[in-house]
């Protein structure tokens, strides 16, 4: 299969104040391909992921979502591109004075003409999909953080998207649910054949899920590879990440 | 020296600015409600919000206000041997003035402070990207029934505390002053004409426009204020400001569309 960019970060730098977040970042997601944005924290992940969306505008460089400038194109454009992402924040931003059913249902009703009962099937997979079943009723505020990543998934795989943007979407679950989660991702992506782009601390679990990883560090995209590339690259910075996150796995032979 | 000039550069940019962000949001809205598809119930759930829960603070207002016309004017009027105008006087300002204006006070302390409020913690807690970012325009989904809901609330509620008011200016001048009482509707209804009414039901529809635009554009724009606008601090300096710039711009307007409509 013929890989191609449908996200490009070039030279894409910002600053807030004298803070310089991002010094130039260079990033390619592929078409269908899972990329995994690691890095510590506070580097800027999720920014690189609100300047893809178009929520943040960048100081300079240019953010293309297929093919067009993100930050250029028209309100209408740039509605037509979203139609195609399915997001999950860092906080899962649910609307928290509706129910979890209104949640996950909402982009059902506003975007497409689906009959209430279609509808309500839907969303009842998508939780039972995330293992959230049972809380139909309940308000964003009366469940739990892991709970809330959970309808927040749910929310944003219920429309289908061609290309998926989570942030830390297994931070706060216990070990079970976020291999649970793991295994819904990559069902659902031979399914659906989405892109995906996730942020995540979950190293090296996440690395499984991935087909391309990228460090962020410095402002920098250090390397955008392979997981097996990026674990046993010589390059310093990604060596000491992949230490410290995962010991010293590689190094083994020298200590024989 | 310098500094001082800098000061006031960058205040005038900030408010330029935010007139500008003010007016493309008021424009955006209002296309919005142009554009199909038209959802009627979450419309019915706004006027409910914004009128109907609003109906007892302006059935209380509007009576007292009217009581206290009554009280007022009978006093007056009979300096001059005028009592028979009570009537005519308590409606005219009522409808003309009071009515609108006062309505619209209300309805911006109870209506409009919570509808800035709401916004602006969906902008902070990142609901309103949540929704760019789903394709859903916020404006359509948020802004278009609160509009609709202020333009189709403030006349009625406005009407409301009209008609309190009268029955309330004829409980205390006909009830407790013994004006008479054949001659306080008599003399209103020959008075009252339907310019007056026009005038009324014409301020009452552009306070509800304005209400709701300025109540909802500053807690749409909570993360541009200046000074930072930031977390719960964040919302409530901008829900204050919000309810002191609709009451002034009430009062402000009045002036402006009394003279345009006179
Ligand atoms: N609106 C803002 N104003 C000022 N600084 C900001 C703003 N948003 C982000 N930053 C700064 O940008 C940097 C990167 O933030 P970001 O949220 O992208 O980090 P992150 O890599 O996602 O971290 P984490 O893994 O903890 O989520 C941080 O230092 C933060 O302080
Ligand atoms: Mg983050």
């Amino acid at each position: 299969m013929s890989e191609r960019p449908v996200v490009q970060l070039i030279d894409v730098r910002k600053s807030y104040g004298a803070q310089q977040v991002l010094k130039g970042v260079n990033l390619a997601i592929m078409e269908g391909k899972t990329t995994v944005i690691v890095g510590g924290s506070g580097q800027g992940k999720s920014q690189i992921i609100k300047h893809i969306l178009g929520l943040v505008r960048p100081d300079s460089g240019s953010v293309m979502v297929f093919g067009k400038e993100i930050s250029r194109v028209s309100m209408r454009e740039l509605k037509e591109i979203r139609t195609n992402f399915g997001v999950l924040f860092q906080n899962a931003a649910l609307f928290d004075s509706m129910t979890v059913f209104d949640n996950v249902a909402l982009p059902l009703r506003e975007r497409t003409k689906m009959p209430e009962e279609e509808i309500a099937k839907v969303v009842n997979e998508k939780l039972a999909m995330m293992d959230v079943e049972g809380t139909n009723d309940k308000y964003p505020a009366q469940l739990s953080g892991g709970m809330r990543k959970r309808v927040g998934l749910a929310r944003a795989l219920v429309l289908d998207p061609k290309i998926i943007f989570f942030d830390e979407p297994t931070t706060g679950l216990d070990v079970a649910k976020s291999n649970e989660i793991y295994r819904v991702f990559s069902r659902t992506q031979t399914q659906l054949g989405y892109t995906a782009v996730i942020v995540s601390h979950d190293v090296p679990k996440i690395f499984k899920l991935a087909d391309y990883v990228a460090l962020l560090h410095d402002g920098v995209i250090q390397a955008c590879l392979t997981p097996e590339e990026f674990q046993l690259s010589d390059d310093p910075v990604i060596k000491e990440f992949v230490e410290t996150t995962m010991g010293p796995l590689y190094s083994s032979e020298m200590e024989v | 020296m310098l500094g001082i000039f800098d000061r006031i550069g960058s205040a005038t940019l900030y408010y330029i600015n935010e007139v500008g962000r003010m007016g493309i949001f008021l424009f955006h809205s209002l296309v919005s409600i142009i554009r199909p598809p038209y959802k009627v119930w979450p419309v019915i759930r706004q006027v409910y919000i914004i009128g109907t829960l609003s109906i007892f603070v302006i059935l209380f207002t509007g009576a007292f206000t009217g009581m206290v016309l009554g009280l007022q004017g009978y006093h007056t009027l009979s300096k001059f041997g005028a009592e028979g105008l009570l009537g005519s006087a308590v409606a005219l300002s009522l409808i003309r003035e009071l009515g609108p204006v006062l309505a619209a006070l209300m309805v911006t302390g109870r209506a409009g402070s919570a509808i800035c409020a709401e916004i602006g913690v969906m902008r902070i807690s990142e609901q309103i990207d949540a929704l760019d970012c789903m394709a859903i325009d916020p404006h359509k989904y948020i802004m278009a029934p609160k509009f609709v809901a202020g333009i189709i609330s403030l006349p009625l509620l406005t009407a409301i505390f009209d008609v309190i008011g009268i029955l309330g200016g004829y409980l205390v001048g006909v009830g407790l002053l013994g004006a008479n009482e054949g001659t306080y509707f008599s003399s209103m209804y020959k008075d009252v004409e339907f310019n007056d009414v026009y005038m009324g039901f014409m301020k009452s529809l552009c306070f509800g426009l304005l209400i709701i635009w300025i109540c909802s554009s500053k807690g749409f724009f909570v993360h541009l204020t200046k000074g930072g606008g930031f977390g719960a601090e964040g919302v409530s300096r901008v829900t204050t400001n919000a309810v002191v710039l609709s009451s002034v711009s009430i009062l402000l307007f009045d002036y402006f569309l009394t003279s345009i409509l006179l």
